[in-house]
């Protein structure tokens, strides 16, 4: 998938937010990609906007999404309806409401495949008993409803969901953040072992740096709408380019290390109403030089592979 | 995330609020609305005996049902009243019974439904059975029952439309209540060692109020309807005092035939009046509950 | 504080809310057991870390520790004195010594008071200072301590207007103005941006070095527990099954539980691959929690034993206690 130029703003009554300001990506077949950033930072509009699902007043105003030679920014209600859980699925972050608690889990999964493949009620039935196989929840719960499922198995039945039609391209918006620590890890493990057998390209939204080491190939770090850096995984972690990868990265707490210094970031978080002139990150930048409030830093390639917005590393 | 601090200046200040209410959208320019129009009757109202050109109740001030015209702009009734006059003064009676019986329901409906609903317990399901009973029977028909029994005049009518209007009251109070009462910053309170009765003072009745604010408005509205209404059945106020709702029997009558004047213009101011409260309430809740749940 | 706070065998029971035909089909009561029988210490200037997932009881338990809610049984000493005794007029004056910090700051904050007044309030409650001013030097003084500067500024905000790293430095310091002796901090950077975190952190560090106060960090974040705490106590279902001294809890974890919690925590490092051990099943509900151990269900080596007799707390180092008839007996998988 190639995301190109795309912006995503919200109109709401007291101005314009920028949530998603040109942003350009490519992810290849099969990789994981670990979009980053804290609260406000635009992951999740992009997340939406991928499957057009941007709640109003927002709305995407510019760029492409390239998506299987077909540009869906200009994809009709009716092309998405098709895409939506065929070729691009979505697992939603807050497992206790995503579900309709008066459907049956069963009938979630078998509505689902019915409406979009072709298939008798029984074949459909039988399909949702094997996801539940993999999901590694026991068949004879497929009679029951949300409410007598715990938080982990709705997520996991939410991924189910997400899988039950063969998607090319499942996003994870922030998967595993209502979750406890051992939950969490249980659904980690399944989605790596869901991306292994069915070759899914994973695009995994969340604020965890932790879990992107484990779970992404490639990562993009976004601040303020905008995607400061773009790259391999390990490059990312061993040699962050832009100041705010390395901040965060130096926020983090490692449980492994004995000894650990956690730095933090003054300031506060960027206005997305109105965004100031230059670089948006200028303000809480220890490295910050007279242009980067001047003149906004492009997306460029430094490296094979690597991408940063930032004056300071041309 | 900016505020101004409150300017210095009696004056300045409201006229400051008043022109930031546009900058909040569509329910700012609402509320304005609605000021302007209340206000303008107020006004109108206030000054209605030096603006008036004739005493409202004046017999034969020209002739009979006499369609609008330069010398009477809203026409003359059966009596030969003019009806601009009586317009003018109509509204007073209204706006009085509106008010009445706003306040009476606050200094009443307020503080019961604060201290039933924190108290809680068995106290609570007895005043709610009451208040729920009041409040299922049909408004204007308990109205009248009351205008009954207590007779004509401002303040008679003001109770019997506070009666059936404090159930309103009692139930936005008790359901904010229940909600903030487990809201975390009332455990705080709590935690920093706060007495009961400054928890409801200090941090439940602040944040109650808004809500307050909405249902009084919409009160303001449905008593002037229902003045109206108490009026034009015959169990308002006294024949001799000029009201809109007067204007709307006798106008009743003469419809059919000819002298619509009577009827519209009354009719329109009442509507106008409603319609700004109702713009003000409308426009307050919206801006109010966005504000409250305003995260990051 | 001198000696600290002692917790003895401190249980919370809710009872379940029933429909009203299930009141009707069954006359017994049933119970959420969600503290069920406690014991820790609390030392003087040490920041003491409750650590579960949900359902382990731990949010309760720092309610119960300030008497924010009351105990079904046990007690609660605060340098001796048993804060279930007190009146109601004493447990208000005693309430200047312990304070609480919340999970959300910004639900926490009362939206109607400005910051300023939200901290005087207590002084005011508690009649501290001669006048307005002198209060409101020392809310300023607060303001200054937790970082919000100028506290001019701040003094006059509303909550709407702060960024959600400084609603909760506001939070902080109305604990502070009343220069408590010990504050629960209930998850307080649950709800903080990434990269704010370790402010609030090093505030509390700051505070225990600076101020003398005693903190009881409430968290499921095990990471970060091994950032500030001194002490480590890990509670499963109503029940503590460990406690340790930081850096022999970390490095020789000896509950099963505890070895599981640790080898899920994700890791900022890609080159780490995880070796996980993940107790089968879910956490049971605590209504009927499993006889003996309970966490013998899900453990990966109970056995008879285990599920007839619970274990307690023993001791198997210095500082380093454990719930568990075989402890030590699985270790973390190293990577």
């Amino acid at each position: 998938m190639k995301v190109e130029k795309l912006r995503t703003y919200y109109f709401t009554r007291y101005g314009v937010v920028k949530a998603v300001d040109n942003v350009t990506f490519e992810i290849y077949k099969g990789e994981t990609l670990g979009l980053v950033g804290e609260s406000g930072c635009g992951k999740s509009t992009l997340g939406f906007s991928i499957i057009k699902l941007v709640p109003p007043p927002g709305r995407i105003v510019d760029g492409k999404i390239i998506f299987e030679g077909k540009n869906l920014v200009e994809a009709s209600e009716d092309e998405m309806r098709k895409i939506r859980g065929k070729k691009i699925a979505m697992v939603f972050q807050d497992p206790m409401t995503s579900l309709n608690p008066l459907m049956r889990i069963g009938d979630h999964i078998v509505e689902l495949i019915l409406t979009h493949e072709k298939v008798t009620k029984e074949k459909a039935l039988e399909k949702a008993e094997k996801l539940l196989d993999e999901l590694g929840i026991s068949r004879e719960r497929i009679n029951d409803y949300p409410h007598q499922f715990s938080g982990g198995m709705r997520q996991r039945v939410m991924i189910g969901l997400a899988l039950a039609l063969n998607p090319d391209l499942v996003i994870a918006d922030e998967p595993t953040t209502a979750l406890d620590v051992i939950v969490e890890a249980q659904i980690l493990n399944l989605m790596k072992k869901l991306k292994e057998n069915y070759n899914l390209t994973l695009i995994l939204i969340t604020h965890n740096i932790g879990i992107v080491a484990e779970m992404a190939d490639k990562i993009g770090v976004m601040y303020a709408g905008k995607l400061v850096e773009f790259s391999e995984s390990l490059p990312l972690f061993e040699n962050p380019l832009h100041p705010y990868t390395e901040a965060l990265l130096e926020a983090v707490p490692n449980i492994k290390l004995s000894e650990q210094t956690l730095k933090w970031i003054p300031g506060s978080p960027p206005n997305l109403l109105n965004p100031i002139k230059g670089c948006r990150f200028a303000p809480r930048c220890k490295y910050a030089k007279k242009i980067c409030s001047e003149k906004e830093p492009e997306l460029i390639e430094i490296e094979k592979g690597r991408f940063v917005a930032c004056h300071l590393r041309k | 995330m900016e505020e101004t601090e409150k300017p210095k200046g009696i004056l300045v200040w409201p006229i400051v609020k008043l022109a930031s209410l546009t900058k909040k959208g569509w329910p700012g320019w609402t509320v304005l609305i609605g000021l302007i129009i209340v206000i303008s009757i107020v006004i109108m109202t206030i000054l209605a005996p030096y603006i008036s050109p004739y005493d409202p109740n004046a017999l034969n001030t020209g002739p009979l049902f006499e369609p609008p015209c330069p010398a009477h702009p809203f026409g003359t009734n059966h009596l030969g009243q003019d009806m601009f006059s009586r317009v003018l003064w109509g509204g007073s009676t209204m706006l009085q019974v509106a008010l009445l019986s706003v306040l009476i329901c606050f200094v009443i409906g307020v503080p019961i439904g604060l201290f039933s609903s924190y108290i809680g317990g068995n106290l609570d399901k007895v005043i709610s059975l009451i208040m729920d009973s009041i409040y299922a029977f049909p408004g204007l028909i308990l109205a009248i029952a009351i205008a009954v029994m207590l007779g004509r005049g401002v303040v008679n009518m003001a109770l019997s439309i506070a009666v059936i209007y404090i159930p309103s009251y009692f139930r936005i109070v008790r359901s904010q209540v229940l909600t903030i009462k487990e809201m975390t910053y009332v455990e705080a309170a709590k935690a920093i060692g706060a007495k009961k009765r400054t928890i409801l003072a200090r941090y439940i009745l602040p944040n109650v109020i808004p809500s307050i604010v909405t249902v009084a408005t919409i009160n303001f509205a449905d008593a002037v309807l229902t003045a109206a209404g108490l009026t034009f059945l015959g169990w308002g106020v006294e024949v001799d005092v000029p009201d809109w709702g007067w204007d709307l029997y006798y106008g009743r009558q003469y419809l059919p035939s000819r002298a619509w004047w009577i009827i519209f213009f009354p009719g329109l101011m009442i509507i106008l009046l409603a319609l700004g409260f109702t713009f003000i309430g409308e426009g307050l809740s919206e801006i109010l509950n966005p504000r409250l749940r305003e995260g990051e | 504080m001198k000696v600290g706070i002692k917790v003895r065998n401190l249980k919370k029971y809710f009872p379940v809310q029933k429909s009203f035909l299930e009141n009707l089909l069954s006359r017994k009561i049933e119970y959420v057991k969600a503290v069920d029988g406690i014991s820790f210490d609390i030392k003087p200037k040490e920041i003491f870390g409750l650590v579960g997932e949900s359902g382990s009881g731990k949010t309760t338990t720092g309610r119960l520790v300030i008497r924010l809610i009351e105990p079904t049984d046990g007690k609660v000493f605060f340098d001796g004195t048993n804060i279930f005794e007190l009146d109601s007029e004493e447990l208000r004056r005693f309430r200047r010594k312990m304070q609480i910090v919340f999970q959300d700051a910004t639900a926490s904050l009362n939206p109607r008071m400005r910051i300023g007044d939200a901290i005087k309030h207590p002084l005011e409650i508690h009649k501290i200072g001669e006048n307005d001013e002198e209060r409101k030097e020392l809310v300023f003084e607060a303001l200054e301590k937790v970082g919000l500067s100028p506290p001019e500024v701040f003094y006059s905000k509303y909550p709407h207007q702060l960024s959600g790293g400084q609603r909760q430095r506001a939070c902080f310091a109305r604990a502070m103005v009343l220069n408590p002796d010990f504050i629960v901090a209930d998850e307080p950077i649950a709800m903080i941006d990434v990269s704010l975190r370790a402010q609030i952190m090093d505030l509390m560090i700051k505070l225990k070095e600076q101020n003398n106060v005693t903190f009881l960090y409430i968290t499921h974040d095990l990471a970060t527990a091994k950032y500030i705490c001194n002490r480590i106590a890990i509670m499963y279902l109503g029940k503590i099954v460990e406690i340790g001294e930081k850096n022999e809890f970390y490095n020789n974890p000896q509950h099963p539980y505890t070895v599981a919690l640790l080898s899920s925590v994700p890791v900022p490092n890609p080159k780490y691959r995880p070796k996980r051990i993940i107790p089968k099943g879910e956490i049971p509900s605590p209504i009927n929690p499993p006889p003996g151990c309970r966490f013998h269900p899900r453990c990966p080596i109970a056995t008879k034993k285990c599920s007839k007799e619970e274990p307690k707390l023993r001791k198997v180092n210095a500082n380093h206690y454990v719930a568990c008839h075989h402890a030590g007996e699985i270790t973390l998988p190293q990577y």
